[in-house]
């Protein structure tokens, strides 16, 4: 489906979810959990929604609802103008750990719903090959699952919804079963599948915890808050597809969806207005602060400019090894690089030329200027009353961002700046961070 | 049968092989066929206590495979009849709440009342029922290899259900698999590998039953059905040392003989149904198996079936397809369900009363608590049992499980002597304890351990096998040696395995005790002091109060036992020992 023919076509309501809601009940009554409350969601055909939410905002057990595999405690789903009350066969769903059956090749996998369905053997097989070619595993009919990679499985997967013709495809957490580069694969696969109007459903609903994903992928976004989990906001993404990443718009975009996301109390549209380019989120380059200082102190003691490739030289380090310290000394405003050439501004000077303590206020001034991270991670310890924080929730948020082992080194990256600066201390063992003006906690 | 075993054998034998293959199935399976109908005539002998007796059994070597033969009828007559039963009884207790609520504590305690004390319950009735047939008494011997099978099998089944990953019956619901078409697709085939080992083991103990019931003294009379127990039972009577040493060879070899037709083709068969998301490395093997696959004759035959089967099921007028239900919520607590709860105690407490009530009729409080007495003598016994075996079979079980070629030879062998019916190996204990003038009381504990002590071995071996090898190598890079090693390695990782095998050793010896406490030599009689004895002497006498209070105590002890001891140290395994 092309963008415009798509925008035509969004409009009727497919499946509505209206005023849903979801208790957990505890064995005896006292501890039950709220999931969900009082969420409204409509998807309606032509479009692709996407649910966005950390873990245990009830994402999943929304679609699960609305899938009609589990009924809600209160409120109702419509679909056709009727309450669904069971499995909805008009939805096929996509699982994030791909529940193939794995005594079933690869066809009788797929053939599975349309056999349920009381579809003759033969034509069912002659579809199922159909829709395992669609998803490129022509070839692979006769293979049981545990024969695959991941990726494959998923393709199955797919297949296995692709078959049914169903009129909403639901996935849940598609990709994040995958590695980054299959998933990546897979992703715009899909994606491609959708843009050029070959899809085999009228709409999808996709759950997903990966705002990038959400972003690249869907024309709504619903954000849903936690515990219980309900609609915060929904956004909706006008960028035009084939969507690139790379691109300003889908940059501020996705930092814009990071910021309400990682702030529970701020409003959708509240985060999505302000523009400022603080909120930008660009990785940290991988340099201890007290390397920064040495080296500002270096290129000042060389007269406050010098050639790269000369510095690099005298440090007998290459040029690569150089670059992440170029790469923060400019992020921190302490120097500017043009054309190989490395200038140390006013606020480089004053840094090199302090005694530690001063050195440490300008450092500290830089970080609350410049670098949006540590700002995050301030602002989320002051909102604490117990003005502590488990390391782990930081490396949760910037996992949507970075691979596992990236966001680690990216925190542990954020957490020495602000160290150095006496922003925040940080307890290795428990690894838990604190805000020191509470006095010493350590 | 996807997987296509032809191009396994090399093209250059492909023109007489496979024939010859094809012609040497076909004519097993006519032999087969052709052996049951001869060896299940028998079953239909008149009967008709005291006047018609079936024929006496003739110890002449020669007849040894007939009665073999007829025994092993029995047992493979219960085995389909068990499982159809924990089919219907698993399945029904994993999807109804109310009903489950009911039938696992009836599971509970069938598990825990002794096969053998069912046997006199149950012959009286199915003499009753096929009067004057020899089927009466054939199917009590059937039942008591039921009883050894069902309850184990029904609750592998139940588990297996309730253990199924939430995401695969959700994607039944959402295809619209409906209720048989989820129990063919995905509740039956992921229990298969749960069911075959289940099977295997409670197979195994069924040569014990089969052979202990055929040669019941039941109520004052000696109904010997013909087979390889009352075989061995009129050896025992008659001094005859040598029939015996045949029948014993003649178990062990039918033994091997089915594991290697049945059970190992199996395994091997079951391995597909292995709930793993990628290729394993050990397949089991089996010569059988893999002849099916590669016979041509039998796959076209299974290929021609299933062809046909799908024909029919096509050409049947095929109903409208309608959406499945929604799963039912639990919801919470109601009246309904505290009324069900008071009506089932109520129940239980008026079928107690009347227990008691029967059993008072003859018995005073006074023999109440000799029976309990009894009941600690046989439990001391079973402590002791499980202490040693554990003390021997512990040690031995972690070497074979850290070498593979031992741990791969070690746990048929140990499955192979658990499977032997420990009775037939009771004339020799008798003769040594006459001969060296051993107490009873205490040859009784090794005679119960004879076929207990096993399933030890076999789990311990199994739990060696499971430690990660990374683990041992950490502990050898950090030196830990002798009981260091065993404290904070080994006996750790082989607790949960250790906790399974000593349970089901116990149980196996509470069984045995009625056999074990009371053994014969010709006319020498040696008698244990015992709950197992106190059972034997009832039912001989038909005496049924007893045999109730006496079953009764059994049953209440090993439950009790059960709840307290065993499963607070499987729980403490799963919680605290678990591996994975």
């Amino acid at each position: 489906m092309a963008q415009a023919s798509q925008k035509n076509a969004v409009g009727k309501p497919l499946i509505e979810g209206r005023k849903v809601s979801k208790v957990f009940k505890s064995a005896g009554g006292s501890n039950d959990l709220v999931v969900l409350e009082s969420v409204d969601l409509q998807l309606r055909t032509g479009e692709f929604v996407a649910l966005l939410g950390r873990s245990g905002s009830g994402k999943s057990t929304l679609l699960r609802i609305l899938a009609g595999l589990m009924p809600p405690t209160s409120g109702e789903v419509i679909c056709a103008s009727q309450k669904v009350e069971g499995p909805n066969p008009d939805v096929a769903v996509v699982f994030q750990n791909f529940a193939l059956l794995p005594w079933l090749t690869v066809l009788d996998n797929v053939m599975v719903g349309l056999r349920a369905r009381g579809v003759p053997y033969d034509l069912a097989a002659r579809q199922a090959v159909e829709a395992i070619d669609m998803v490129g595993l022509d070839g692979f009919e006769s293979a049981y699952p545990k024969e695959l990679s991941g990726g494959m499985k998923q393709r199955v997967g797919f297949a296995r919804a692709f078959v049914m013709r169903p009129k909403a495809l639901f996935m849940d957490e598609p990709f994040s079963a995958l590695d980054v580069l299959t998933a990546e694969n897979l992703r715009s696969e899909i994606s491609d599948l959708w843009e050029a109007g070959r899809f085999v459903a009228e709409s999808v609903l996709m759950v997903t915890h990966n705002i990038e994903e959400a972003v690249y992928l869907a024309d709504r976004i619903v954000v849903l808050g936690t515990s219980p989990g309900r609609v915060r906001g929904v956004i909706s993404v006008d960028l035009a597809r084939p969507r690139n990443r790379k691109s300003e718009a889908f940059r501020r975009l996705t930092d814009g969806i990071y910021k309400i996301m990682t702030n529970p109390s701020i409003g959708v549209d509240e985060a999505l207005a302000t523009k400022d380019t603080k909120s930008s989120l660009l990785p940290l380059p991988h340099v201890r602060a007290g390397g920064i200082g040495g080296f500002l102190e270096i290129i000042f003691d060389h007269g406050g400019t010098g050639q790269l490739s000369q510095l690099s030289q005298m440090l007998r380090l290459s040029i690569d090894d150089v670059m992440p310290l170029v790469d923060a000394v400019q992020l921190l405003g302490f120097a500017a690089a043009k054309d190989g050439q490395i200038n140390l501004t006013e606020k480089g000077k004053a840094f090199a030329l302090a005694d530690i303590l001063q050195g440490k206020e300008i450092f500290r001034g830089q970080i609350l200027e410049r670098v949006p991270l540590i700002n995050i991670m301030l602002d989320t310890l002051r909102s604490k009353n117990s003005r502590s924080i488990n390391a782990e929730f930081f490396i949760d948020i910037l996992d949507e961002r970075f691979s596992s082992e990236e966001a680690e080194r990216q925190f542990m990256t954020a957490v020495d700046w602000a160290r150095f600066a006496e922003l925040l201390e940080y307890d290795a063992g428990t690894r838990f961070l604190y805000d020191p003006s509470l006095g010493g906690v350590l | 049968m996807h997987v296509s075993g032809l191009s396994r054998i090399p093209r250059g034998a492909t023109a007489v092989w496979p024939k010859l293959l094809d012609l040497i199935l076909f004519l097993a399976f006519i032999g087969t066929v052709a052996g049951i109908a001869r060896v299940g005539a028998g079953m239909f002998a008149p009967f008709s206590p005291p006047t018609v007796l079936p024929e006496p059994i003739d110890l002449n070597p020669w007849r040894l495979p007939y009665y073999v033969a007829r025994s092993t009828l029995r047992m493979f007559i219960a085995l389909p009849l068990s499982l159809l039963f924990s089919l219907i009884y698993g399945y029904v207790a994993a999807h109804n709440k109310r009903a489950e609520r009911l039938m696992i504590p009836i599971l509970d305690i069938l598990q825990s009342v002794p096969v053998l004390g069912f046997l006199s319950v149950t012959v009286t009735a199915f003499i009753a029922l096929f009067r004057g047939s020899l089927l009466g008494l054939e199917a009590a011997s059937i039942f008591a290899v039921f009883t050894g099978q069902a309850w184990n099998l029904a609750f592998a089944f139940y588990q297996s259900l309730r253990a199924l990953p939430e995401e695969l019956r959700e994607a039944c619901l959402t295809y619209q698999l409906g209720r048989w078409q989820t129990f063919k697709r995905l509740e039956l085939p992921s229990s298969v590998i749960p069911l075959v080992w289940n099977g295997m083991m409670s197979f195994g103990g069924g040569w014990f039953f089969v052979s202990a019931s055929e040669s019941m003294s039941l109520l004052n009379a000696n109904y010997t059905l013909p087979g390889i127990g009352s075989y061995v039972t009129v050896a025992i009577q008659q001094k005859n040392m040598q029939a015996v040493l045949f029948a014993i060879l003649a178990i062990g070899l039918i033994i091997v003989v089915t594991d290697q037709l049945l059970w190992r083709p199996l395994i091997a068969w079951s391995h597909r149904y292995k709930m793993e998301q990628s290729e394993g490395d050990d397949r089991p093997a089996s010569w059988l198996y893999e002849a099916l696959l590669a016979s041509r004759w039998v796959q076209a035959t299974y290929r021609g079936a299933q062809r046909r089967w799908r024909a029919c099921a096509e050409a049947l007028p095929q109903r409208e397809f309608r959406p499945v239900k929604a799963p039912v919520e639990p919801g919470q607590v109601n009246w309904i369900d505290r009324g069900y709860t008071a009506a089932i105690a109520l129940a239980a407490a008026i079928l107690a009363y009347c227990g008691l009530r029967f059993i008072l009729t003859e018995i005073d409080v006074g023999e109440i608590l000799h029976t309990a007495g009894l009941a600690l003598a046989t439990f001391a016994r079973v402590v002791l049992l499980v202490l040693l075996s554990s003390l021997i079979w512990v040690p031995v079980g972690v070497a074979m499980g850290f070498r593979p070629k031992l741990a791969r030879l070690g746990q048929p062998v140990a499955l192979f002597l658990a499977s032997f019916p420990a009775n037939f190996l009771f004339p020799f204990a008798t003769a040594i304890f006459v001969k060296w003038a051993i107490p009873i009381n205490l040859g009784s504990t090794l005679l119960m351990a004879f076929g207990a002590q096993w399933y030890v071995l076999f789990n311990v071996i199994g739990g060696a096998q499971a430690i990660p090898a990374e683990l041992r190598e950490m502990a050898r890079t950090f030196g830990l040696r002798h009981w260091q090693l065993w404290r904070a390695l080994i006996l750790p990782g082989i607790f949960r395995f250790w906790v399974t095998g000593a349970l089901t050793a116990a149980g196996g010896a509470w069984n045995a005790s009625i056999v074990a406490e009371v053994v014969s030599w010709g006319d020498v009689k040696l008698k244990a002091n015992g709950l197992g004895a106190y059972i034997a002497d009832a039912t001989e006498l038909g005496d049924w109060p007893r045999i109730a209070l006496g079953v009764g105590m059994m049953a209440l002890v090993v439950v009790l036992l059960n709840r307290t001891v065993w499963n607070r140290l499987y729980n403490l395994a799963i919680r605290k020992y678990s591996l994975s």
